[in-house]
């Protein structure tokens, strides 16, 4: 086991590698190659370079834009995808793109948000990316999101390297958009950030490693709110009455929406928002129910207005969708091919007749059975008592009979004191030897731990990581308020080469042209997913504060007059002392001690 | 402390103290046991009163409705339960799945050191299943447990419906902060063990267990429910955990605020609470009442299925509902709704439970006796050993002599050793005697307990034949200075964790610390001695404990009886890590045999 600090050259390939997982060819011909296919045509039959529409990437892509430089472009869609559970998925993107250098100082905005580009520009930014999330993400249940993140808020930079103080840098970036996202991100500090060295690589062009120049937090105990969204609607061009406005802010994160998450990431402005909700999908699910309103119009700024339907299941006759639309278009998403029903709300066919749009889904059966996802963490902490414990991490890979590799990073406070000796990672009952280890141990109230490895997951096994830990006494002005609640430490993150589940379908039950296997090579590859295990929450020994004053006056009482008494006691020698003669007789003794006579 | 720097003032005191320790320690125990008496008194005691926040203020609705379809659930459960003849694990998932849950089941087995004969079971194997609730918008940090055991015979099948009712019931709201786990285990208790120690991954008592697919993060609370009929004329509260550990009171207190509230008639130790405090037979029903949890608290053993849970550190309680024959009867709706309720309070924690005392003592479920109130009477029984030793060292100061150290070593470690022939042998040596005796092997294990604590009497005349001189007049007073000091920190340490357990083994065995002598009349004090140790003890609770609870046994059904505790408690040891067992047989045991040395001192 090699404990370094610096990534290895092995890594530094497998890093590369996970980047980007999707080449330029791919998505470069989005606006224009969509085609009009009749709902009834067999999918299959699309050329496979125009089925490679991702309606909403989890990463930006490195497009070269057919816009010319220094000009803006604002694009809005939504996803819609039916789960299995009878959930509804829905995912908002909002992208503004502007080719421009922020480094000289900008002053004229027109779409971009003037807040955030100055924050670029004065910080050095290269690229930011910040996400809001509450609630887990159930990925048994629902299958991998399209942009993963953790409960809490999550936050990493990579700055420029002109950059020369990053620490000063990060925490004056952090209190910044601590106000501009009214959220407790100024509560990043140095006991929180961590620099990891592979997990977290740069997504845009340039594309250096160096990660000095990174840096990532999370605060797992966020709690995001409304009032964490008027800020974000505010990175938008002002619309009124489109996707962005209504829709988004007065439903999306209401009951029963179990689940949401808000994300910004820079270069590329894109915002992103998600939410999922249970109960009322089945057994119709319309746009009115959801966002308690129909679309009339695109935002007038923006250059593409789309939504998307996840029509996949649609073959099996699972559900009907109304309106009917012609338009369709094919993506792999996640490495798996789905079909997706367009309406493009530029458009004015799309609105109909009676100029408002209330996309419906009916369901005809309500059962459904999905796919297990290929990758799934999950971390718990065992043991009892307040005197140690152990942390596991459970790393599912579901599939059938391929392995791939995974980068695990685990970020500790300092007051879980890690045994690393203890570190074990098992697989099928067997030692599974990491092949990259980096191990940055934390400081007292300075830096947490911080564990980054590469394992290998053999195909449908579950691998354990498990590390013990001791738990530190605070100094009891570093309690928090609620110090019986527990201390949260944040989630692990698991990046992943996963191979793609296209390639895992072997048995041909679906009907599809025999020409399509002289192809096979293309969706053979492997795609790049980021997991998040759920937070822990760990309690420490607390002292009882309800009666800290009445403590400490019986400590020092009982120090004071039971230990000093006790150590007078025991250290200070006895005399017998004559008793004291009376007045008379002293007098009696100066007159006898004049005579020369001895004393009475 | 002038007091004491003085010579002539510190002779003074300390020969008031030698003069009159006899009367003073009779003093003393006196009342220390009056106190302990008065404890039970309602205008000495305090109202209960709600110290959690969360808890107390907010306001909840009740609205669960369909306790008549949770009776058919619990009704087609009982039928799939005959039909496989145990635990119906397929037929659960399924109305688990169907009502919106995560299901997961865990698998577990366990060989008992021996047989169990109560609860007929030796080679258990078993199937837990459990589904999760996940609260809309928790990041799966905390959690809430209710559980209900699948009982073999028609027990506890309303508690599975009402169970799965609830489940049903709280999956169409939204205000779950906290993923909430239903569990239905088998083979109560060693089902229960199986889930914790899978739960929090730990092996304590070496069970066999698979691994838990889904967790809900750290449990907050759990209750745990025992139902048997379809109405009910009370709801009982149990308290008594492993170890004598105990939830937290504020769990207590929000049972009786919904009882309260809905209008539940509700029980502790399964008795109904009385007004008439000032009449004698109120008092002595609050005695009684007492008494009970006393006794219960001091056995160490689970009293329901939630008595795991306190080891960690997960405040539990279970809920037992009665049907007697009074004319006042609960539908199973109000019963849901009394849940509904708890849960929905439990929800609003913000914090683990911790405002409220987890050390007191309930004469009735209005009133409590906290830690402060209690220990006192301990105190009193308590300064007698101290009492006693410093008279000893008196004498021993004062001229000044030095015995050998052999002839005090050697009784404790003789002691010691046959403290630990009992903790071993039975268990160890089972198998041997059940070949060479007609005796099957639960009837081997206690017989070789009651043998080898019965051969530990002889234990004066093998430490005489190892010593190599007289034992001296010092001698004895050291070897009881050193015992009765041994006693005092044994039964503090005992009365801190425990405190029923310690008070009522302060109750016979100060006295024998005390008084016991080589000089007295040696057939009268081994009687007495005798009687005063801590396997009569034992035997003199049990026959208690059924008076209280007002099913008085004959003396032979009392010696069965007898001999099945003194195997369940091995049990409970060997199957639950209770610490009793240990606790007597290589503490309390070796520490009266001191005792005994020193009555035949030579």
């Amino acid at each position: 086991m090699v404990i370094s600090e610096e990534p290895t050259p092995g890594n530094e390939q497998h890093a590369s590698v996970v980047d980007n997982p999707q080449t330029p060819a791919e998505t470069v011909k989005q606006p224009t190659e969509e085609r009009r296919w009749e709902a009834t045509q067999v999918d299959e039959t699309v050329p496979d370079d125009a089925a490679a529409i991702k309606p909403d990437l989890p990463v930006p892509d490195s497009v070269l834009t057919p816009t010319p430089p220094l000009k803006d472009e604002f694009q809005e869609e939504l996803v819609v995808r039916p789960l299995h559970s009878g959930d509804i998925y829905a995912s908002f993107q909002f992208r503004t793109v502007w080719e421009t250098d922020f480094t000289r100082g900008m002053s004229h905005y027109r779409l971009f948000p003037k807040s955030l580009g100055q924050v670029i520009s004065k910080f050095s930014v290269r690229e930011l990316h910040i996400s809001f999330t509450q609630g887990y993400w159930r990925t048994m249940q629902w299958g991998q999101p399209y942009l993963p993140s953790p409960p809490g808020a999550e936050l990493w930079v990579w700055f420029q390297d002109t950059v020369t103080d990053v620490d000063a840098t990060w925490k004056e970036l952090t209190n910044v958009l601590s106000g501009i996202f009214c959220a407790s991100l100024n509560f990043i500090d140095s006991t929180n950030t961590v620099q990891p060295s592979a997990s977290f690589k740069p997504l845009g062009i340039a594309n250096g490693t160096d990660h000095r120049f990174l840096r990532y937090a999370t605060l797992p105990r966020e709690i995001v709110c409304t009032e964490n969204l008027t800020p974000w609607k505010k990175l938008l061009p002002v619309c009124s009455d489109s996707l962005c406005a209504d829709l988004v802010y007065n439903r999306l994160f209401f009951p029963p929406s179990v689940n949401f998450s808000t994300a910004v990431s820079i270069p590329r402005l894109c915002t992103y928002g998600r939410c999922v909700r249970t109960g009322r999908a089945k057994p119709q699910w319309s746009l009115f129910k959801m966002f308690s309103r129909t679309l009339t119009e695109a935002c007038p700024l923006a250059s593409s207005s789309k939504i998307y339907i996840d029509v996949t299941d649609n073959p099996q006759d699972q559900f009907e969708l109304s309106p009917a639309t012609h338009l369709l278009s094919q993506a792999v998403v996640l490495g798996d091919r789905r079909t997706f029903s367009v309406y493009d709300l530029t458009q004015q066919v799309t609105f109909g007749t009676v100029r408002s749009l209330n996309v419906l889904i009916r369901w005809k059966s309500t059962e459904g059975d999905m796919l297990r996802p290929l990758l799934h963490a999950e971390r718990y902490v065992a043991g009892y008592g307040l005197q140690t414990g152990e942390i596991h991490t459970l790393m599912y890979n579901n599939h059938p009979f391929r392995s791939f590799p995974v980068l695990l990073l685990d970020s500790v406070p300092w007051y879980l004191r890690l045994y690393v000796h203890t570190l074990t990672v098992t697989s099928k009952g067997k030692d599974n030897k990491p092949s990259y280890i980096h191990y940055q141990p934390s400081k007292d109230r300075m830096r947490p731990h911080l564990l980054e490895m590469l394992v290998q997951l053999p195909p449908h096994s579950v691998t354990e990581v498990t590390v013990q830990f001791e738990r530190a006494l605070l100094k009891w002005t570093e309690y928090t308020p609620d110090p019986n609640h527990g201390f949260y430490v944040g989630s692990s993150v698991v990046s992943a080469l996963v191979p793609s589940t296209v390639a895992m379908n072997t048995n041909i039950t679906k009907e599809q042209p025999l020409f399509s296997t002289f192809f096979p090579t293309k969706e053979e590859s492997s795609y790049f997913i980021r997991a998040y295990t759920e937070p822990l929450l760990v309690n420490l020994p607390t002292p009882d504060f309800s009666m800290p004053y009445n403590v400490i006056c019986l400590t020092c009482t009982v120090v004071a007059v039971g230990y000093g008494s006790l150590y007078n006691l025991l250290t200070r020698s006895f005399q017998v002392e004559e008793p004291n003669p009376g007045l008379a007789k002293r007098i009696a003794n100066v007159i006898r001690k004049m005579r020369g006579v001895p004393p009475l | 402390m002038g007091l004491l720097s003085d010579p002539n003032r510190r002779r003074a005191l300390i020969s008031l103290l030698t003069r009159l320790n006899a009367p003073i320690c009779a003093l003393c125990y006196f009342a220390g046991v009056c106190w302990f008496m008065g404890l039970a008194f309602e205008p000495f005691t305090l109202r209960t009163y709600m110290s959690e926040n969360a808890m107390g203020s907010t306001m909840v609705e009740e609205r669960f409705p369909s306790g008549e379809r949770a009776l058919a659930t619990g009704k087609e459960f009982a039928a799939h339960k005959k039909k496989v003849g145990g635990m119906p694990v397929d037929w659960l998932v399924k109305t688990m799945q169907a009502r919106g849950l995560e299901v997961f089941t865990q698998s577990f087995s366990r060989t008992l050191p021996f047989p169990d004969e109560n609860k007929e079971r030796y080679m258990v194997k078993g199937t837990n299943v459990y589904g999760i609730l996940r609260a809309p918008r928790a990041p799966r940090t905390e959690a809430l447990v209710l559980s209900a055991s699948c009982s073999p015979g028609d027990n506890n099948n309303q508690a599975v419906g009402l169970l799965l009712g609830l489940a049903h019931y709280f999956r169409s709201q939204v205000f779950w902060a906290k993923d909430i786990i239903f569990l239905v285990n088998e083979h109560d208790l060693i089902g229960m063990q199986a889930w914790l120690e899978s739960y929090h991954h730990t092996n304590t008592t070496g069970m066999d267990w698979s691994p838990l697919q889904g967790r809900g993060g750290s449990i907050q609370a759990a209750l745990s429910l025992e139902l048997s009929s379809d109405v009910i004329t009370s709801l009982d509260i149990i308290l008594e955990g492993l170890n004598g550990q105990l939830p937290n009171l504020d769990l207590a207190n929000l049972f009786y605020a919904f009882c309260q509230k809905i209008g539940v008639l509700c029980t502790i130790q399964g008795r109904l609470q009385r007004n008439d405090w000032d009449s004698v037979s109120g008092y002595s029903h609050a005695v009684q009442t007492m008494m009970l949890m006393v006794m219960k608290q001091a056995s160490g053993r689970p009293w329901g299925d939630h008595g795991l849970f306190l080891r960690y550190h997960i405040e539990a309680a279970t809920i037992k509902g009665i049907n007697s024959f009074r004319q006042y009867k609960t539908d199973v709706t109000t019963v849901g709704r009394l849940l509904e309720g708890m849960f929905r309070k439990l929800n609003n924690l913000l914090e683990r439970l911790h405002q409220s005392y987890f050390f007191y003592l309930m004469p009735s479920l209005s009133h409590f006796v906290s830690i402060g109130y209690y220990m006192p009477a301990f105190g009193l029984l308590a300064v007698i050993l101290l009492l006693r030793a410093l008279d000893l060292w008196v004498q021993l100061v004062s001229p000044p002599s030095s015995p050998g150290v052999l002839s005090v070593l050697t009784p404790l470690v003789i002691s010691h050793l046959t403290g630990a022939a009992l903790y071993i042998l039975p268990t160890r040596f089972q198998e041997i005697a059940v070949e060479h005796f007609p005796v099957s092997e639960t009837e081997a294990v206690v017989l070789t307990v009651i043998a080898v604590y019965t051969a530990g009497l002889a234990l004066p005349h093998n430490t005489h034949r190892l010593l190599s001189g007289e034992g001296t007049e010092q001698g004895w007073r050291v070897l009881k200075l050193v015992a009765v000091l041994y006693l005092a920190v044994l039964l503090g340490c005992t009365a801190l964790i425990n405190f029923s357990l310690g008070f009522i083994l302060a109750l016979t065995l100060v006295p024998v610390a005390a008084f016991v002598t080589p000089h007295m009349p040696k057939t009268l004090s081994a009687v007495v001695l005798v009687i005063l140790s801590p396997a009569f003890t034992l035997l003199f609770s049990v026959f208690f404990f059924q008076e209280l609870e007002e099913m008085p046994v004959s003396f032979q059904d009392g010696w069965q009886l007898y001999l099945s505790v003194i195997s369940q408690g091995i049990l409970d040891h060997y199957l639950y890590g209770s610490l009793v067992y240990p606790l007597i047989a290589l503490m309390v045991y070796p520490c009266w045999l001191l005792f005994w040395n020193i009555l035949f001192w030579k």
